[in-house]
C-alpha cells in the first residue's frame, strides 16, 4: 500500500505550543510518526542568563500558562539546592497549597479536552464548570486566576490570613460532590471504555526506555513522582498516594488524573488545617558559587531546572526541561498502528499544551493538497465514538437528553 | 544513602575521576570523556536509572555536559559530568541505544555545536531552519547582535 504524509500542525491559537507533526500513514493506519518542535522557542534560558536570581522567578512563570507554578517551584528549589537553604514549615504547606491547586485545574482542564475530543461535550462543560471553583480559590489565596506569583527562592511572597483559609475549605468542600459525580460517570462509561481503552497504548519497557514522566508513565505502570522520590519538605509530613494504572493506554492515563484529583484535595485540606503561624520567608541574601537542581512534579510529569552560579547575582547557566520534552518522543509508539481518527486522542492523553489541532492538510503522493481543519478532527473522532454507541445499541446515561 | 556511592564505585571503579555528595539526594560524579558512554550506559541499563537530561554549559575551555539520571527507589539524584574541550567539541552520541536521550543530544548540538557521532537523527530541533549556521546560541561569545537579518538563510526554512 502507498504510504502517505499527513502534516497536523504547526499553528495553533489557542493553546501555547505549536508542534508540527508528520503522520505517514498507509490507508487509514499510521506507520511513523515525526514530531517537530521549535515554533514557540523564546531563548528563555539565555534570557535568565541576563537576569538577577530573583527576576528569573517572574521570567520562568512566563514559560507556561498552566503550569505557572510549577517551574517557579522547581526554579526555586534548585536555588535553595544551591545555597544549602530550607523554608520555613508554614511556607512548605503555603506551597503544597498553591501547587495542588494547579494541579486539579490542570487536570480538569484535560478532561474536559478529551470529552470535546470524543463528542462528550458535556463532560466537557462539567469539567469546565467544576474547574472554576478551582480558580476562584486561585483568585482568593493569591490574587490571580492563574500567575501567581506566589513563589521565590527561600519563601513566598504572601501569607495565608485565617479567612483566606477558611474561604478555602469551604469552596474544596463544595467541589468533591461534583468532583466525584463527575468521575463515576466518566469511568462507569461504556462507551468510553470502548473508545479510549486500548487505544495509543505505551508499554512499561517503552515508558522506561523513554523516560516518560507524570501520568504518561505513571499510566503505564512506572511509579515516578518527583514529590516522592525526591522527597520535597510539606508533601513529606502528608498522607497521600501516587496513583498508576497497568494498562499504558489512554483511559489509564485518564483514570490517573481524574483519582490524583482526590489525592490533591485531600493534600490541599491537610496542609490548610496543620498550618501553625510562623515566618515564610527564609531571606536569601547572595548566592554563593555553585550549583543546584530542583524537580517538582507537576501535573505533566517532572519539571527539571538546574542552575549554576559563579558567585555573582545572575545565574552562569540554567537549564529548564519541561515534562512534554521527554512525553512528545513516546508518540514515535504509541501512535503507531493507529488510525487518524485516534491520533488527535493520543496526542492529546499525554497533555502536551498541544491538545486540539487548528489545520491539518492531507497530502497524498501527487501533491494534491486537500485542507482539514479542526473541527474535521474532532467530527472524526466524534464518528468514531457514534459508531460505537450504534454497535452497543443504546444510548450511555451522559449523552441522554436532559442530562447536558 | 551511601550504598549508592558504594555501588558505583565497585562497578565504575578507576572511571570515576571524582564523586561528590553535596546533599542527601543529590550526587555528582565527575568522568573522563573517553568513559562517560559507558558511563552512561551503565547507569541507565544495568543499574535501572531514569534519565532525566542533559545539561550542556559552556565554560571557556570547553563545553561541559552533564547528564542527569535518578535511581527513584534509592532517592538519588545521580549527575554525570564531562568536559568537551575546544575547538570542534565532539563526543560519541549515546542517543543512539537510549531513545530518552535522542533529542536531548539534538538541542545541545544546536545550542552549543557539539558534534555528537553516529546520532541517527542531528536535525535542528528548536532554532530555526534558517538560523545561520555556525552560530551556538548559548555559548557564551554569542550576541543577539552579531546576527544580520541577512545572515538568515530562509530558503532553508519552510516545510
Amino acid at each position: 500500500m502507498k504510504k502517505t504524509i499527513v502534516p497536523i500542525g504547526p499553528y495553533h491559537p489557542l493553546l501555547e505550543e505549536p508542534e508540527h507533526f508528520r503522520l505517514y500513514v498507509e490507508g487509514e493506519r499510521v506507520v511513523d510518526v515525526d514530531v517537530e518542535i521549535g515554533y514557540n522557542h523564546r531563548g528563555i534560558e539565555k534570557l535568565s542568563e541576563s537576569k538577577t536570581w530573583d527576576q528569573v522567578t517572574f521570567l520562568i512563570e512566563r514559560i507556561c500558562g498552566i503550569c505557572s507554578t510549577s517551574h517557579p517551584m522547581a526554579y526555586c528549589l534548585a536555588v535553595e539546592d544551591l545555597v544549602g537553604c530550607r523554608v520555613p514549615k508554614r511556607t512548605q504547606f503555603i506551597r503544597v497549597v498553591v501547587c495542588e491547586l494547579e494541579r486539579i485545574h490542570s487536570h480538569l482542564l484535560w478532561v474536559g479536552l478529551a470529552g470535546h475530543f470524543i463528542g462528550y461535550n458535556t463532560v466537557w462543560m462539567w469539567a469546565w464548570k467544576y474547574r472554576e471553583i478551582i480558580l476562584e480559590i486561585c483568585e482568593k489565596l493569591t490574587g490571580n486566576r492563574n500567575h501567581y506569583g506566589m513563589f521565590k527562592p527561600g519563601g513566598v511572597r504572601r501569607d495565608f490570613n485565617e479567612e483566606q483559609i477558611e474561604y478555602a475549605l469551604n469552596r474544596i468542600e463544595e467541589l468533591k460532590k461534583p468532583l466525584k459525580m463527575l468521575t463515576d460517570a466518566i469511568l462507569d462509561d461504556p462507551v468510553i471504555h470502548l473508545r479510549l481503552k486500548g487505544v495509543g497504548v505505551l508499554s512499561y519497557e517503552d515508558a522506561i526506555l523513554y523516560s516518560a514522566l507524570g501520568p504518561t508513565s505513571r499510566g503505564s505502570g512506572v511509579p515516578w513522582d518527583a514529590r516522592k522520590d525526591d522527597p520535597l519538605d510539606g508533601w513529606r509530613d502528608l498522607q497521600w498516594n501516587v496513583i498508576v494504572q497497568k494498562s499504558g493506554d489512554v483511559f489509564a492515563k485518564a483514570v490517573v488524573r481524574l483519582l490524583e484529583c482526590f489525592e490533591s484535595i485531600s493534600l490541599i485540606e491537610q496542609a490548610l488545617n496543620k498550618m501553625a503561624p510562623g515566618p515564610i520567608d527564609e531571606r536569601i541574601r547572595e548566592v554563593p558559587p555553585g550549583e543546584g537542581i530542583g524537580r517538582y512534579e507537576a501535573p505533566r510529569g517532572e519539571v527539571f531546572h538546574y542552575v549554576r552560579s559563579d558567585g555573582s547575582n545572575s545565574p552562569y547557566r540554567h537549564k529548564v526541561r519541561a515534562p512534554t520534552f521527554n512525553n512528545l518522543p513516546t508518540f514515535k509508539v504509541s501512535c503507531v498502528g493507529e488510525t487518524i481518527a485516534d491520533v488527535a486522542l493520543i496526542t492529546a492523553s499525554i497533555d502536551p499544551c498541544y491538545c486540539c489541532t487548528e489545520r491539518v492538510s492531507v497530502v497524498d503522493k501527487f501533491g494534491n493538497e486537500n485542507t482539514l481543519r479542526e473541527d474535521d478532527l474532532v467530527k472524526m473522532s466524534v464518528m468514531k465514538t457514534e459508531q460505537i454507541i450504534k454497535k452497543l445499541g443504546k444510548t450511555p446515561t451522559l449523552l441522554k437528553k436532559g442530562v447536558s | 544513602m551511601s550504598d549508592v556511592i558504594d555501588d558505583l564505585k565497585t562497578a565504575l571503579k578507576d572511571k570515576i575521576i571524582d564523586i561528590r555528595k553535596p546533599r542527601d539526594n543529590r550526587l555528582y560524579i565527575r568522568v573522563s570523556l573517553k568513559d562517560v558512554k559507558d558511563v552512561v550506559e551503565y547507569l541507565f541499563f544495568d543499574y535501572k536509572c531514569k534519565f532525566s537530561t542533559a545539561t550542556g554549559i559552556d565554560m571557556r575551555e570547553g563545553i561541559e555536559i552533564i547528564y542527569h539520571l535518578a535511581r527513584e527507589d534509592k532517592n538519588m539524584f545521580i549527575s554525570v559530568k564531562t568536559l568537551i574541550p575546544y575547538p570542534n567539541p565532539s563526543m560519541e552520541s549515546i542517543g543512539k541505544r537510549i531513545l530518552a536521550l535522542n533529542w536531548i543530544e539534538r538541542e545541545i548540538h544546536e545550542m552549543f555545536g557539539v558534534e555528537f557521532r553516529g546520532h541517527p537523527d542531528m536535525r535542528r530541533l528548536l532554532l530555526a531552519d534558517s538560523f545561520p549556521e555556525g552560530k551556538y546560541p548559548l555559548r557564551k561569545d554569542f550576541k543577539h547582535s552579531d546576527i544580520k537579518d541577512e545572515d538568515y538563510d530562509y530558503k532553508r526554512s519552510g516545510i
